[in-house]
């Protein structure tokens, strides 16, 4: 569906609509939602973020971040704001998206509202805060110290989503507390109508303990919505934190989402972070080392068709030694689509003794399918171990030929070897429930 | 074994084909009765793994004249999995690897598919785990193969044994192994010459590709055929191979020439 832009100075260019990039973001910002006075501390973050906003404009395929993305798609929609309040869901709605493994630690947020019914926090283990942002705010006094604090976060839509906060998920875990059930974050549009929403998620992971948490993205309808997200980790001397990141979002939306981390010393990061839906998509993934020794794991996998666009803008920054990190991004793209990666790796002088590897890998199943796919390494130290290799392959003829050789018709073929080029990336999934979804997903959908 | 009243399984008349617009069969003929077992030698480049190929459909090479029949059967009608579950099998010089699906999920769709096309039920996770467990006796494997990847990280020696694993399931009417032998030791060569023989009975054929006479120590051919120029140049029983071991190749072509004149 597109909807003719309803912002005032619109004229056409040589048949196409040239859309004020200022213009367009600010009505986005008046489109935010008032607050709850439950969540009124909330106030000075949110203005801050809006002058930030008034600054900014929508950016265009000139700024090099979005060099190879075009958000012409998201100007022609005129959005509207989100319900002020959220439909009520029986449970049966978003029962096949519950993970059994988070029974009883899961937040589900339904258009941006909190939805305390179909949440599930009552009997979570000690040691661990699940809770929506404004039930937190009593509990902890010193949130304002991490919410809104991350590098990076005056860039426009994670700015636009701090200005038009209302609520969010917030986990914290105590020190040397290891939480074995996975937290399950979900968040469920219901939109049909062009709606906008802002998750947000908050994980604070104290010193020396341990976390699994998964974030997902779904929807109810096939809807043309815009999902802006931002999560925020911090990670505490010597945390662990594997979060898995699941963005399958209706695909007539455009999903925006920005993950930022901070690792202290001695911590360890995992993200698995998987992409199949929305129209036009990003994902801007940024870890930030403030101490030494961190590990720091980024698995990415990417499989879109029709005419979707997926991007994916990775940064790791480096500023003390002993860092290691592990990067393995995979793109499946089918149809028309285009998948975009760009992998930056910072290596200052003080970060001396970093092994970082990364690797991109892409398979092209049609003729018309498009990456593009960029390591971009900054190394400055001068005792370092950095690797970045970068593939693109289409299914190789040999290979169907010798499934087909046992009686596997050549359509099946194609699924199976589809599915073993994710397979690395779909077995680092820590909870099996959602492992097997997925690789199911991959081994029937392409 | 020769017998001359046995059925004919297939007949390949003055086969022509070509990859990349490149002709590499001119004119091939062959044919393979039940309980045979043949070797096809030649140098490289004589059109051996292409013929093996065509044989087993495989869509990059294009058949440009000529006739397969299989079991009274146009063969070159059948797409390659067709043909699979019709019975002919090939075994790969160079095994793929499938990382994520075990050996045994993987043999078992291959099973099953030939059971559909036989009309015959599927069978269970636990009758076909009996009947793999049995076969693997065929080429001495270890039962945790079974759980790996399909061939990843499996050994050469592995790999091929893994092939006739495979084919022991299938149990095809034509099997075609493609140069089975190459980058085995001799242990590995006995152990995967060992399982073939044991397939090989009255009702079926096998035709082996191989670059060296060695393999023929282990699996006794009843004909030897030499490939050249996508042709089969002569043909003689099993001390050709020997003759070509000791000769090489050199003089088959000049005898081919004299006779050509």
């Amino acid at each position: 569906m597109t909807i003719q832009s309803t912002v005032s100075d619109v004229a056409p260019t040589r048949g196409k609509l040239k859309v004020d990039r200022a213009a367009y973001l600010q009505q986005l910002l008046s489109l935010r939602p008032t607050l709850d006075a439950s969540a009124s501390f909330l106030q000075v973050i949110r203005d801050r973020a809006a002058a930030r906003v008034k600054a900014l404009a929508i950016p265009s395929t000139r700024d090099e971040e979005w060099r190879f993305t075009d958000l012409s798609d998201l100007l022609a929609v005129s959005f509207q704001a989100s319900r002020t309040e959220a439909p009520t869901l029986g449970f049966d709605s978003i029962q096949r998206f519950i993970l059994p493994e988070a029974l009883s630690s899961r937040l589900v947020f339904v258009d941006g509202h909190y939805d305390p019914a179909l949440s599930a926090v009552d009997d979570l283990p000690d040691g661990v805060v699940v809770t929506s942002l404004a039930g937190g705010a009593e509990l902890l006094s010193d949130l304002p110290n991490y919410l809104a604090q991350q590098q990076g976060c005056e860039e426009t839509f994670t700015a636009l989503n701090t200005a038009s906060l209302q609520d969010g998920a917030l986990v914290w875990v105590q020190k040397n507390q290891a939480i074995a059930p996975p937290i399950q974050i979900l968040f469920v549009t219901t939109a049909t109508q062009p709606a906008i929403n802002h998750p947000r998620v908050l994980v604070i992971a104290e010193s020396g303990s341990k976390l699994t948490v998964v974030e997902e993205y779904v929807a109810l309808y096939e809807g043309n919505y815009f999902t802006n997200s931002v999560a925020e980790i911090w990670l505490a001397d010597n945390a662990e934190v594997n979060h898995t990141r699941i963005q399958r979002d209706s695909v007539e939306a455009v999903h925006i989402g920005k993950t930022a981390v901070s690792q202290a010393r001695d911590s360890r990061y995992t993200c698995n972070a998987i992409s199949d839906g929305a129209k036009l998509s990003r994902h801007t993934l940024e870890v930030y080392q403030t101490g030494e020794q961190t590990e720091t794991t980024l698995n990415g996998l990417t499989m879109i068709g029709g005419e979707q666009v997926a991007d994916t803008h990775s940064l790791i920054a480096y500023t003390k030694p002993h860092g290691t990190s592990r990067q393995v991004h995979k793109c499946i793209v089918d149809d028309r689509a285009h998948a975009v990666f760009n992998g930056k790796i910072f290596v200052p002088k003080l970060a001396q003794l970093t092994d970082a590897g990364q690797l991109s890998s892409t398979l092209l199943l049609s003729a018309k399918a498009r990456v593009d796919t960029k390591p971009q390494l900054e190394i400055t130290a001068d005792n370092v171990k950095c690797s970045h290799g970068a593939t693109v392959s289409q299914l190789d003829s040999d290979e169907v030929f010798y499934l087909q050789s046992r009686g596997i018709n050549a359509e099946s073929a194609r699924r199976l070897l589809t599915y073993a080029f994710a397979y690395d990336v779909l077995q680092e999934i820590p909870v099996p429930s959602l492992r097997d979804t997925l690789a199911k997903f991959v081994r029937e959908h392409f | 074994m020769i017998n001359e009243g046995s059925s004919v399984i297939l007949s390949v008349h003055n086969l022509t084909a070509e990859v990349d617009g490149v002709q590499i069969l001119k004119g091939l003929n062959l044919e393979v009765k039940a309980g045979e077992v043949h070797a096809i030698m030649g140098p490289n480049g004589s059109g051996k793994s292409t013929f093996s190929k065509v044989l087993a459909g495989h869509p990059d090479y294009t058949v440009t004249g000529g006739e397969i029949s299989f079991q009274g059967k146009n063969l070159l009608e059948l797409e390659a999995e067709e043909r699979a579950r019709s019975g002919v099998f090939l075994a790969f010089q160079y095994p793929i690897e499938i990382p994520g699906v075990s050996n045994l999920d993987f043999l078992r769709v291959a099973y099953n598919s030939k059971r559909k096309h036989q009309g015959l039920e599927e069978l269970d996770a636990f009758d076909f785990d009996d009947l793999v467990r049995h076969k693997l006796d065929i080429v001495k494997m270890d039962p945790a193969f079974l759980s790996r990847s399909l061939n990843e990280g499996f050994s050469g020696g592995e790999k091929k044994r893994n092939e006739i694993l495979q084919m022991a399931m299938l149990e095809p009417k034509l099997g075609i192994l493609d140069e089975t032998d190459s980058g085995l030791d001799i242990d590995a060569l006995k152990i995967v010459a060992n399982g073939v023989n044991q397939l090989a009975n009255a009702e079926n054929a096998i035709v082996l590709i191989t670059h060296y006479q060695r393999l023929l120590d282990y699996i006794t051919p009843d004909y030897v055929h030499v490939m050249e120029g996508g042709r089969i140049l002569t043909t003689g029983g099993k001390e050709l191979a020997l003759e070509l071991e000791e000769r090489g190749y050199d003089w088959v072509r000049e005898e081919e020439a004299v006779a050509a004149k």
